[in-house]
């Protein structure tokens, strides 16, 4: 789960790490408000789940009240990596002298939380990797012990040669892995860690991610989720327990498990067909889901058909052609389905699919492109 | 023969008496699995079907019934501190099923597992089946027949679609393992490469990736380093959404966004034959028995 970076801001300060005050504004005059209350220059940020605001446009500079409400009016509404800005944080704008970057990540790699510094801060850290990777000190944790004193002293150190700033970035180093560990994330970036002419270490800009299995245990952090900044079909999908992405092609998708699903696609793909979404409807076996998936790939307009591809292990076939059986009862579904049934309870499921007149596949390649055919033959 | 598994086995079940645990433990003995015990803390004392003893401990069915094997069938929230209980009993293989499993809690279990000389498959994994031998997990064991293809893979259902074009073709495996899909899984593609370099009855291998991370790019140069057995490969993902999952810091770390095209071109760099659809695997197997 993705959080805004007020959002972040907030768990950060709850966490000792010195970020300046800022406040949240969904209107031009709400900014205006707030920028009265700070007096003097301010910061317009757009708060979307979207890398990259800089340069689309959606961090702005305003010198006065009055043009902070015009800067709010330019940013809200905006669309930064096709989501549309609904809201932006407004604070006062700091004197920076040095900006540097700090981040934590859960690596695979080394199956540890790894921290990175590096003293060339900015918008551009992904640049940074590519051209000047040593530019960037980096140090893996051992969770059982947390990260130590010394570990983030040393990193503080080679970040600034001057004892009082490093001793300060030591402290937001340790607080930071606190806040990591305890909203449960697996990105935590302050891009930039800036000091200021008068010798202090602030984060005035905040990333968090959230491992979606660990919210079970946050309701704090769960309660942040920003159910406005998700697409309609992916909220519905998920609060359904089922995974769904949708893409730009005309052939639906529902498959169980994630690993044939992406193999689902790629063979769609194969036979000169486009998949119009990633739909993954989970190992347990329920009518019910079956029936939602329908919803969710119907609502879609480009879809022209609709491909089921089940190989049954925990998941019952006859399960799923109940689903379907049910779906095309309950919702007009106007569009051709191919089906492909494999594994537990096939047979039965099979005689479910006969006896309402849809035909039942057994392989995967066949299906595909029956599917593929199918959407090319609606189009015309 | 196989890998991981074999006649030896004593398996004790963690969360027997669950919806899974109990499906699943029925299968397992179905098809020929030694299940010699369960566990359900507060249960201890019942027999499961009249037949496997039930004990509150996992420590206390050790010590029992000689179990050296685990797989838990927990719920999420309690699957780390199973892993770290069946280490703690000195099983030497543990099986996690359980999907959902907090990445903050595997950070902590992995080294566990290590310090103990365990070896864990998983979490969020389908488990490992040796036709013919045994199963631990979920794969269903109608579709495997025995013979000399490893089979090693991070998905679970397209694994099971893989070995179903392999039986139906009639090319037999020797063992089938589901490494899971999350992040941090204790067993990786590397080391069931080399359980399957070392088997005897093991000719050929199989392995079958997704995009995202670079396990797949590591195993590909170890093949090309320490194999000798040809290893065909598939990844899933081809038309994969870049970027859905994981911010810019991943790329960071891994010098990589973990594509499927990088991971084909890694393949074939280091002489793994890649199939370009799933059904391709067994022509490129077969041309290498």
């Amino acid at each position: 789960m993705n959080i805004h970076e007020y959002q972040a801001r907030e768990i950060l300060r709850a966490h000792g790490v010195p970020v300046p005050p800022g406040e949240i504004a969904t209107t031009p005059e709400e900014a205006e408000r707030i920028a009265a209350q700070y007096g003097g220059m301010v910061v317009v940020k757009a708060q979307v789940h979207a890398g990259g605001r800089g340069k689309a446009g959606g961090v702005k500079l305003a010198v006065d009240p009055t043009d902070a409400r015009e800067k709010a009016e330019a940013i809200l509404g905006i669309e930064i990596k096709g989501l549309t800005v609904e809201k932006v944080l407004v604070a006062p704008a700091e004197d920076i002298e040095t900006e540097a970057y700090l981040g934590i990540v859960m690596d695979r790699g080394s199956q540890s939380d790894v921290i990175m510094v590096s003293s060339e801060g900015g918008i551009d850290i992904e640049e940074v990797a590519a051209t000047n990777p040593d530019a960037i000190q980096k140090l893996a944790v051992d969770a059982r012990y947390g990260l130590l004193p010394h570990q983030a002293a040393a990193l503080a150190h080679g970040l600034y040669p001057d004892a009082k700033l490093a001793r300060q970035a030591a402290r937001i180093i340790m607080q930071l892995y606190q806040a990591y560990r305890a909203a449960g994330c697996t990105l935590a970036e302050i891009n930039p860690l800036i000091t200021t002419p008068g010798g202090e270490v602030k984060a005035i800009d905040a990333k968090m991610n959230i491992d979606d299995n660990a919210l079970f245990r946050l309701p704090d952090v769960a309660a942040m989720r920003d159910e406005a900044a998700e697409d309609p079909a992916e909220r519905k999908a998920r609060e359904a327990g089922l995974s769904y992405i949708q893409l730009d092609g005309d052939v639906g998708c529902c498959v169980n498990g994630a690993g044939l699903a992406m193999a689902t696609m790629d063979l769609v793909k194969h036979y000169g067909g486009d998949p119009a979404n990633f739909l993954d409807i989970g190992g347990s076996s329920n009518p019910d889901k079956v029936v939602t998936a329908f919803e969710i790939i119907t609502s879609d307009p480009n879809v022209k058909s609709i491909l089921f591809n089940i190989f049954g292990g925990i998941t019952r076939c006859d399960d799923v052609a109940n689903g379907i059986v049910e779906a095309t009862r309950r919702i007009d579904v106007g569009l051709p389905i191919a089906i492909r049934l494999t594994g537990t309870n096939e047979d039965l499921a099979v005689e479910i699919l006969k006896e309402n007149g849809f035909e039942a596949m057994t392989d995967m390649d066949e299906v595909v492109k029956r599917a593929v055919a199918l959407a090319a033959g609606a189009a015309n | 023969m196989s890998i991981f598994i074999d006649g030896d086995t004593r398996l004790v079940v963690q969360g027997i008496t669950g919806r899974d645990g109990s499906f699943h433990t029925r299968q397992m003995i179905e098809y020929g699995t030694s299940v010699v015990a369960g566990v359900t803390p507060g249960k201890g004392g019942q027999v499961f079907d009249d037949t496997v003893p039930v004990f509150d401990t996992v420590a206390e069915a050790v010590s029992e019934t000689g179990a050296n094997a685990s797989v838990i069938y927990v719920p999420a929230a309690f699957a780390s501190s199973a892993i770290f209980e069946a280490a703690d009993a000195g099983v030497d293989l543990i099986v996690c099923i359980t999907e959902g499993v907090p990445v903050g809690d595997m950070m902590t279990a992995l080294p566990y597992v290590h310090e103990k000389g365990a070896r864990l498959i998983g979490p969020n994994c389908p488990g490992l089946i040796a036709p013919g031998i045994g199963k631990i997990g979920i794969l269903p064991g109608q579709i495997v027949t025995p013979g000399p293809v490893g089979i090693v893979s991070r998905s679970g259902t397209l694994t099971y679609e893989v070995i179903f074009q392999l039986t139906r073709n009639g090319i037999g495996q020797s063992t089938c393992v589901g490494i899971g899909g999350d992040p941090l899984i204790g067993t990786d593609f590397v080391d069931c490469l080399t359980a399957f370099e070392a088997d005897p009855h093991t000719s050929a291998v199989a392995m079958i990736g997704e995009i995202g991370g670079t396990d797949e790019q590591v195993a590909a140069e170890f093949v090309r380093d320490h194999m000798s057995k040809p290893v065909v490969g598939f990844i899933a993902g081809q038309t994969a959404p870049p970027g859905r999952r994981m911010g810019h810091a991943g790329a960071i770390i891994s010098g990589s966004e973990g594509t499927a095209a990088e991971k084909m071109s890694a393949f074939r760099d280091c002489g793994i034959a890649v199939a370009e659809r799933p059904a391709d695997l067994v022509g490129l197997i077969e041309a290498r028995l």
